[in-house]
């Protein structure tokens, strides 16, 4: 079974989902004919009503996207041209049995429809070279076009992409007719120029709007970079226990054991010339390629096994570890699905943690890319517990502390020292208060020759003609000198400052003072 | 002590009948000594035991200046209450001091406007104090977890405002509750590092939560079931925050039964459904704002229509239909409060229908509700005549017949706001009947003068604030009339009233407890009536004579000596120099500033008073003095907790009223 084509189907079902889901969720659209019915109507109106009147189209994500029909064109290709090749699995519209060579009509129905859809954005492309200033409804309407064709090619894809699953067969016939039916529905109502007949297209869409299906489109090109991400190696942690639910019949696929030298051999693929090993066979083949022209031909840099028109039987692994869940002796044996599994499952369950973080030095890991990922996060964001507990998030230590009595969040170690800062730049103030030096000169009674009487000082010269910094030591506060402020009971001295030696004027200290220093 | 003193002074024969009196009948004396602060301050300044007496007395300190604070401490050993909001610098030994000296006596200090302390002094504080119940550290915008995590020591708190605490997070937060189990009371509002998590261990560690502020925090509704589930909870503010929208309310299904009053104005994604969901169980609801939300429809009417306990609620600036007000007025409840203010699409029809219904409405506030004609005036004073406040500023289409019926039917007025109305001598007249009118507002009335004022001033005797605001038909006989008529004058606006003279101020200065007196642009004011106002008004806090170009120096040398507790003053535009500006350095809790446009101020003029008046906390500059004055300088000035803004607007040469009207119609 090809790989790509599966995901495909997986991401339009559902992004998590396996394949095996795939059935489960596409039933109720079809049984919910009527209702979809519905939806279908209202879709045809807007549409139709677009395509007519050429007002403001309603599907204003597609005019950011435009280009990415195209790309989606081509990516689709590529698996479905496999498909044919490799798979003949029956779409089994009309027969209850499987049958290979109406899978086979199918693809090549799909693959002119691919060609078709191709021609008319070489022709947009064109003419939008040529007339620079097109108006825009023109522009909209053909990315709707193709939008729709898109559509319609990836859903008859998937949905005959489900029929190669043997346990999807018959869910999958029964259902069809109302696809069948649907599509042709679909087909009278869109218009002609679409090159829609009678295909399956609507139904998935479920007459849900563009917006819908674009986001979907998107996600299957997600699921196409996420296939890069596939090969290589560490990224690809596929957790092992992801595919539990996978509840395959025994016997609908075939079991492979690999064994434990060959699992925690570091290179699985070798040249045949020099005998160098590789990970990937992909990148064997690139070094193939130094040993002569002979493979550099489009047929040596292929990937094999993609032209054996046998139908393949589903490939499920066992771990050789005796006594493990994974391995195939085992009462409740849950198989693994890719040799990268297997690989991740040995060494995580069965080997030595070797690799340790070198941040905290106490986590191990057995697999390297599991240590990257933790290594990632270690360190960072340790959310802290006064009972000396961390948590990585900062939810956990609150659900913790909620449930705890006494526990308290404990503050981070740098938090500590900025909040130091404050009392810090305070003295710096308070010390600053007292470098001002303010000389209240006798000039000062003469408003005008008070260009003199500002002295600002970087050192202290005349401790008596200081603004004092604030300080609350007793003794030192009848030293306070200050300019002049007579209170209520010196009001005949008001005017006292300017009289010349009113600079040293010693604020009282004592208690009466203070009563006019408080409301 | 005291006794020891008191013999002293029977020997030598100055027997005074006050010291028959034990201390204790003189403290509950002194008792009744707390409307006014500076009655207590004369009290004490009689004489020496009057004044220890006051000093042990005393429980509650607002200090000026905190470079005395030590003094006051000692002099004041009783004190349990301490404000230190005039005092813009305590530091973290200021902290310690006080932590020192009052240890476990104090149980409320306010630093809301206070700076330059940290987490140490808070540390202090919380460790020696240990009966603390009130703590606000609003504003400490510096103040980390790490503070949070000092307050967490002070386990009695009950009431905490962290309002703008902007550094502090959900840890801290955290740490508070747990540490302070027995709050009653917090306000997280502006706390933007504050979210869920914060919000829900609070709610969930302290049960006693009685008010809770969240006032746009970037919470959402996962924090809300515990919060909901408070037994205590009475007052939730959660406005403005954005987090919270319908689908997550209405998955609550829960509401709080304890809570008394819910603000949640500005909560843009939550309409009727969510509010409806949230109020469901909310048995004992009084109080609901709705302030600048979901638009007042039918649906939003009829979703609270089942608060059977509602008396008040404000929908300020909330888009108004017609049906959802008739439907607000068939509420089985009768509603004390309401606020419409800035509403829009507030009808005759709609507000007509709904006074009709809640005739036992205090409170009505119909702020700029344009389209409401005579007939809802009509229809309010017909079936609401024991409003005691109505505010209708700027209901343009009222004419001015109709203010008369205010004055023959709501004779409960206490409280009446009527700017930029076309009120008339007639409608004043017919006004002054509400004999209980203690706030008047007829700022842009152009069509008052004296003579409706005259029966204002000879009826309101209760009246204690008035805003006359670019009235321009009011001259120095209808001042004359209210200052005569109404001795209890607190606060009085006459800005740009041209024809207002000294004479106006001379029969103001009548007015003993005149604290704010506002005479911006009118030119025929001198430093003459300035000087009367000093002198009569003993007790004048804030003033201001921007664009007065008549009051020179001359008037401010005796406002320095006489007006000692001036805080706010606005010199701009006047022909006050260097002289006049130092000599205010006398007043010593100047706290605040303008001074633009100066033509007679130099920079070392500046630079002298700025100096001389060590309480300034705020001043408004023009900008160009900013690069002629030292850096230094202002460096010093704000370390000693002065903020500086600076203004760079030219020169405006005043237009005449009417002009400007007809301008500001312009513009809208």
């Amino acid at each position: 079974m090809d790989l790509k084509n599966r995901t495909v189907a997986e991401t339009w079902a559902k992004p998590s989902s396996s394949a095996k889901d795939l059935p489960k969720q596409l039933t109720p659209d079809h049984r919910s004919f009527t209702s979809f019915n519905n939806q279908q109507q209202k879709w045809e109106d807007t549409s139709l009503l677009d395509f007519n009147n050429g007002i403001q189209p309603p599907f204003p994500e597609f005019n950011q996207t435009s280009k990415a029909p195209q790309n989606h064109n081509s990516q689709i290709k590529g698996p479905d041209q496999e498909d044919m090749q490799s798979n003949e699995t029956p779409d089994s519209n009309r027969f209850q049995d499987w049958d290979p060579r109406v899978m086979l009509n199918n693809l090549s129905f799909l693959e002119d429809k691919i060609h078709q859809l191709q021609d008319l954005v070489h022709l947009i492309v064109g003419r939008r070279g040529r007339v620079l200033g097109q108006p825009d409804e023109l522009a909209t309407q053909q990315q709707q076009l193709i939008t729709t064709d898109l559509t319609s090619i990836i859903v008859q894809l998937i949905s005959t992409a489900g029929s190669l699953l043997p346990s999807v067969k018959h869910t999958l016939s029964t259902a069809n007719p109302a696809i069948g039916q649907l599509g042709q529905l679909g087909g009278v109502l869109f218009p002609p120029a679409n090159n829609l007949n009678g295909g399956v297209p609507q139904q998935n869409s479920g007459g849900s709007k563009v917006s819908d299906q674009s986001n979907q489109i998107e996600l299957t090109e997600n699921c196409g970079t996420e296939q890069n991400y596939a090969a290589e190696e560490h990224e690809a942690k596929d957790d092992d226990d992801a595919d539990e639910g996978e509840n395959l019949a025994p016997g609908s696929y075939e079991i492979l054991q690999l064994e434990k030298e060959e699992i925690l051999a570091p290179h699985t693929h070798f040249c045949m010339i020099c005998g160098k090993g590789f990970k990937r066979d992909a990148n064997l083949r690139m070094h193939m390629r130094g040993h002569g022209d002979e493979y550099k031909t489009p047929a040596a840099l292929a990937k094999p096994n993609k032209d054996s028109s046998e139908p393949m039987l589903l490939k499920r692994y066992s771990c050789p570890y005796a006594g493990c869940k994974r391995n195939k002796d085992h009462k409740k044996f849950q198989p693994l699905k890719t040799i990268l599994c297997v690989k991740n499952h040995y060494k995580r369950t069965h080997c030595d943690k070797s690799y340790t973080c070198s941040r905290c030095n106490t986590k191990k890991f057995s697999v390297i890319a599991d240590l990257k990922t933790h290594e990632k996060h270690c360190g960072k964001d340790k959310w802290l517990c006064s009972c000396g507990t961390t948590f990585s998030r900062k939810d956990k230590l609150f659900g913790h502390i909620a449930l705890f009595q006494g526990h308290t969040p404990a503050l981070p170690l740098d938090e500590t020292k900025p909040s130091s800062v404050p009392s810090d730049r305070a003295e710096n103030n308070e010390s600053k208060l007292g470098n001002i030096g303010f000389n209240f000169s006798a000039s000062a009674s003469s408003g005008n020759a008070v260009q003199n009487m500002v002295d600002v000082k970087g050192a202290v010269d005349d401790p008596t003609a200081y603004f004092s910094p604030l300080n609350f030591d007793p003794c030192n506060l009848p030293g306070f000198h200050e300019f002049p402020r007579p209170s209520l009971e010196e009001s005949d001295g008001s005017f006292s400052f300017l009289i010349p030696d009113a600079c040293n004027y010693n604020q009282k200290t004592g208690g009466e003072s203070g009563s006019n220093d408080l409301e | 002590m005291g006794t020891m003193k008191r013999q002293r002074s029977d020997k030598a024969f100055n027997f005074t009948p006050f010291d028959l009196l034990t201390e204790e009948i003189v403290f509950i004396i002194l008792d009744f000594l707390d409307e006014n602060p500076l009655d207590r301050k004369s009290f004490s300044l009689v004489c020496k035991t009057f004044y220890t007496i006051e000093s042990r007395h005393r429980r509650t300190l607002k200090p000026l200046r905190s470079e005395h604070l030590t003094t006051i401490l000692s002099r004041y050993p009783q004190v349990t209450s301490l404000d230190l909001s005039l005092c813009p610098r305590i530091t973290d030994s200021s902290l310690n001091v006080i932590s020192h000296v009052y240890k476990s006596n104090l149980k409320s200090v306010d630093l809301s406007r206070s700076k330059f302390f940290s987490h140490v002094g808070i540390s202090n504080l919380a460790m020696n104090c240990t009966n603390l119940v009130e703590l606000d550290l609003s504003n400490a915008t510096e103040i980390r977890d790490s503070a949070m995590a000092a307050i967490a020591e002070a386990k009695n708190l009950e009431k905490l405002w962290l309002a703008r605490c902007k550094s502090i997070t959900d840890i801290g937060i955290g740490c508070i509750a747990v540490g302070c189990r027995k709050l009653r009371l917090i306000s997280l509002k502006w706390c933007l590092g504050v979210g869920d998590l914060g919000a829900g261990l609070i709610a969930v560690k302290c049960n006693d939560i009685r008010s809770f502020d969240l006032s746009y925090l970037p919470i959402t509704n996962k924090c809300l079931p515990p919060i909901l589930k408070l037994q205590h909870l009475e007052d939730l503010v959660l406005e403005g925050c954005f987090g919270i929208d319908d689908n997550s309310l209405t998955v609550l299904k829960q509401g709080c039964k304890s809570l008394k009053a819910l603000d949640m104005s500005s909560c843009q994604n939550v309409s009727h459904v969510g509010l409806s969901s949230l109020t469901s169980g909310s048995g004992c609801l009084q109080q609901l704002i709705l302030a600048y939300g979901s638009p007042v429809t039918l649906a939003l009417a009829d979703s609270l229509q089942n608060l059977s306990t509602l008396q008040s609620i404000k929908l300020d600036g909330c888009q108004v239909t017609c049906s959802g007000l008739k439907a607000i007025g068939n509420w089985c409840v009768s509603l004390r409060e309401l606020s419409l203010s800035k509403c829009l699409g507030v009808s005759d029809e709609g507000l007509s229908t709904l006074v009709t219904k809640h005739k036992d409405l205090r409170k009505l506030d119909i702020t700029c509700c344009r389209k409401i004609t005579h007939v809802s005036i009509a229809h309010i004073t017909n079936s609401c005549t024991s409003l005691a406040s109505l505010k209708m500023e700027s209901c343009i289409l009222v004419p001015r017949e109709a203010f008369v019926l205010i004055g023959q039917r709501c004779l409960l007025l206490e409280e009446l706001d009527l700017t930029d109305n076309e009120i008339d001598d007639e409608g004043l007249k017919s006004i002054s009947r509400c004999s209980k009118l203690s706030t008047l507002k007829l700022g842009i009335c152009l069509n008052i003068t004296e003579e409706g004022l005259s029966h204002v001033g000879l009826c309101c005797t209760k009246l204690v604030e008035l805003d006359l605001y670019r009235s321009v038909g009011i001259s120095d006989v209808g001042i004359l009339a209210i200052a005569r008529g109404c001795p209890g004058l607190e606060i009085i606006n006459v800005a740009y009233c041209g024809k207002v003279t000294d004479h106006s101020l001379m029969s103001l200065a009548k007015c003993p407890r005149l604290n704010t007196l506002e005479i911006r642009g009118c030119p025929l004011v001198t430093s003459l009536g300035l000087t009367a106002i000093a002198v009569g008004c003993k007790q004048l806090s804030k003033l201001d004579i921007k664009k007065c170009y008549n009051i020179n120096d001359a008037g401010m040398i005796p406002l320095a000596h006489f007006a000692q507790n001036l805080r706010q003053i606005n010199l701009s535009y006047s022909s006050v120099t260097d002289v006049g500006l130092l000599s205010l350095a006398s007043i010593s809790c100047l706290q605040s500033m303008t001074i633009l446009h100066l033509k007679g101020l130099t920079p070392s003029g500046l630079v002298a008073a700025l100096l001389a008046c060590g309480g300034l906390t705020k001043v408004k500059l023009q900008a160009c003095f900013k690069s002629m004055l030292p850096q230094p300088l202002f460096e010093h000035l704000e370390a000693r907790g002065c903020v500086f803004q600076w203004r760079d607007k030219a020169f405006q040469a005043e237009v005449d009223p009417k002009c400007w009207k007809l301008q500001l119609e312009d513009v809208q």
